[in-house]
């Protein structure tokens, strides 16, 4: 008898709070949506803001110097002759950055390569762990004290014993010739692969842990030594590996504070690893606080900014495409 | 027979080899540590944490001002940046599938790898060219550094609380940002004040973006819209510095404090996430 009388004042109940739970979701969640997204949106303002300020700032520069700004390979703010115009060209520094990108990648990529194939596939779990703890204390060390030890320590040590070396056994060759300088294009290069190791092995180590185990196991049956499984595993995970290259290069690119304190900031074409040389990156660090005069010369730094974001955001999409496809490939395989 | 042994002992050398790059990689890594140990560990005693910086190549001082500027600046940067970051981060988690976050996720990839000197260019241009170089310009871009990575750490965090988590609340008639507040929120924390932690320590040790817009300072913080000092700015400076007998000896002593403090917070952060790594 009292289960009946209850059971309807239950379900009215029920139906009486639903609707009351059911309008404020409804414009709670309307509102917690909107407050969410419209604060998702900074990232949009940031970067639309960012393309402007920069456009705007080398607009200047642009206008007097047009294409040319690219292949040009004067660099004078302050020309001798007062009845000249300043003139800037920013091959050089391009020229710069490609070689020490380069050079960085030829040094890093290989050790990154041998790291994350150790702590994928030969180094036991335990090993992992600590391993793994000090590559990325190696990512955690400021770009400043980088170039610190780059200074005091890293060039000493090369100027005294590895750069004569190279100079006589390899001294055959253009890119090994001249002068011997202690921050030179190599030093800058050196301490860039550096840099990029952690970056290039902790992807790599997490696109080798993801091959399937039934590759490894598949190849190991049939006889195959550590080796040949560990060159499956690579061709298996191949554009994950071209992904971690090209994050590895775009750090390389846009890094400032490290090869700004090593490559010895001037202003030429090199043509020997050992000359002095200057990068996209590192002639802003070291010019742009004392550039407020003449006006094109501020404008002409904000220039080689506008380069550098370009060529960041290719780095940034041809990597995103490529780590894209290797997901797809990866899912595509899953399935069959 | 013989050819087995000859890829066997290719397997070796290869093995070997692997192991040789580990060894080489982290030979700047105990280099690194040990000469800043033992170089700055020289210069750093009481009065180095509270006097003021001197003018290059003057004996005695300290770095006093740089430590102050470093915490106002990356405190500030963390205001402005944490909430923007983790919002964000709650947005593309829950809201996964819709097409602004697909957009944001690839925009915010973008700004994580953005060199940070064009960060330090555009700070330039937007705040120095009106209020001159300033705390706030510096903590401007120590902040647009900050945002994309505590909103890619918050994401992950989220997308690691289980389905039925979310569904239990859902049953019990609570609504669904009251779900994602309390229940979904607390059981990320921990994931989210790891994201926010490091990106701390990573934005603590920037210098190319504070060169470009804090400009760097010899005295205590003056004021929002003032110059200041910081830890990264003064190793640079010193580093730089003629005379080898009082200032380099001083950009150790600085980058000993920075390494501490950006290495503290790695160790502490990785060891409590540790049983990620199984």
């Amino acid at each position: 008898m009292k289960k009946q009388k209850h059971l309807p004042n239950f379900f009215s109940n029920l139906r009486l709070k639903s609707k009351i739970i059911y309008g404020k979701r409804g414009f709670g969640d309307l509102l917690f949506k909107t407050i969410t997204t419209i604060i998702t949106l900074n990232v949009f303002i940031i970067l639309f803001f960012m393309t402007y300020k920069i456009l705007e700032g080398s607009r200047l520069s642009i206008q007097t110097y047009g294409l040319s700004f690219l292949w040009g390979t004067t660099w004078e703010p302050f020309p001798a002759d007062p009845s000249k115009m300043p003139s800037f060209g920013a091959l050089p520094l391009i020229w710069g950055t490609i070689v020490t990108s380069s050079i960085a990648l030829l040094i890093g990529v290989p050790i990154s390569l041998g790291i994350g194939l150790a702590l994928s596939e030969f180094a036991p779990k335990r090993f992992n762990f600590v391993v793994s703890f000090f590559v990325e204390l190696l990512a955690a060390i400021p770009s400043v004290i980088y170039g610190l030890w780059g200074i005091f320590i890293l060039i000493p040590f090369l100027q005294g014993n590895i750069y004569p070396f190279l100079q006589a056994t390899l001294g055959f060759l253009p890119m090994f010739q001249g002068t011997i300088r202690g921050p030179n294009v190599l030093t800058g290069s050196i301490v860039l692969a550096i840099m990029i190791i952690p970056t290039i092995s902790a992807v790599s180590r997490d696109v080798f842990s993801a091959v399937p185990n039934t590759q490894r196991e598949a190849i190991t049956a049939l006889g195959a030594t550590k080796w040949e499984t560990a060159k499956i595993v690579i061709n298996y995970a191949r554009s994950g590996v071209i992904g971690a290259i090209i994050l590895g290069l775009g750090r390389a690119v846009g890094e400032t504070m490290a090869i700004t304190m090593v490559i010895g900031n001037s202003f030429n074409m090199v043509s020997s690893l050992f000359d002095p040389g200057y990068t996209l990156p590192s002639i802003i660090a070291n010019e742009f606080t004392e550039a407020s005069y003449p006006p094109v010369y501020s404008s002409a730094l904000m220039e080689v900014g506008l380069v550098l974001f370009i060529i960041a955001l290719f780095i940034n999409a041809l990597a995103r495409l490529i780590v894209w496809r290797a997901l797809k490939i990866a899912k595509g395989a899953e399935t069959i | 027979m013989n050819k087995y042994m000859l890829r066997r002992r290719k397997s070796q050398t290869i093995i070997i080899l692997a192991y040789l790059a580990l060894v080489v990689a982290l030979i700047p890594l105990i280099s690194i540590l040990a000469e800043t140990v033992i170089r700055g560990g020289i210069a750093v005693n009481l009065s180095f944490f509270i006097e003021m910086i001197p003018p290059l190549g003057q004996p005695g001082g300290g770095i006093g001002p740089a430590i102050q500027g470093t915490m106002i600046v990356v405190g500030l940067a963390s205001l402005i940046g944490v909430p923007i970051g983790v919002f964000s981060g709650i947005y593309l988690a829950e809201f996964r599938e819709s097409s602004l976050s697909s957009v944001a996720r690839f925009l915010n990839d973008v700004l994580t790898n953005m060199p940070s000197i064009v960060i330090g260019i555009f700070s330039w241009a937007l705040i120095v060219t009106v209020v001159g170089w300033s705390v706030i310009a510096g903590a401007f871009a120590l902040a647009v550094m900050m945002i994309p990575i505590v909103t890619r750490t918050t994401e992950e965090a989220i997308k690691l609380v289980p389905a039925t988590i979310r569904e239990a609340a859902l049953a019990l008639g609570i609504p669904q940002w009251k779900t994602t507040i309390t229940i979904v929120l607390n059981s990320a924390k921990k994931g989210i004040i790891t994201g926010i932690l490091l990106s701390i320590a990573r934005i603590s040790g920037e210098t190319a973006p504070l060169l470009l817009t804090i400009l760097g300072s010899r005295f205590w913080f003056g004021g929002f819209t003032q110059p200041t000092a910081a830890l990264p700015l003064s190793i640079f400076n010193f580093s730089q510095s003629p005379y080898s007998a009082t200032d380099w000896p001083r950009a150790w002593g600085a980058a000993l404090i920075l390494i501490l403090m950006i290495l503290g917070i790695n160790v502490v952060v990785r060891y409590y996430t540790r049983e990620r790594y199984g």
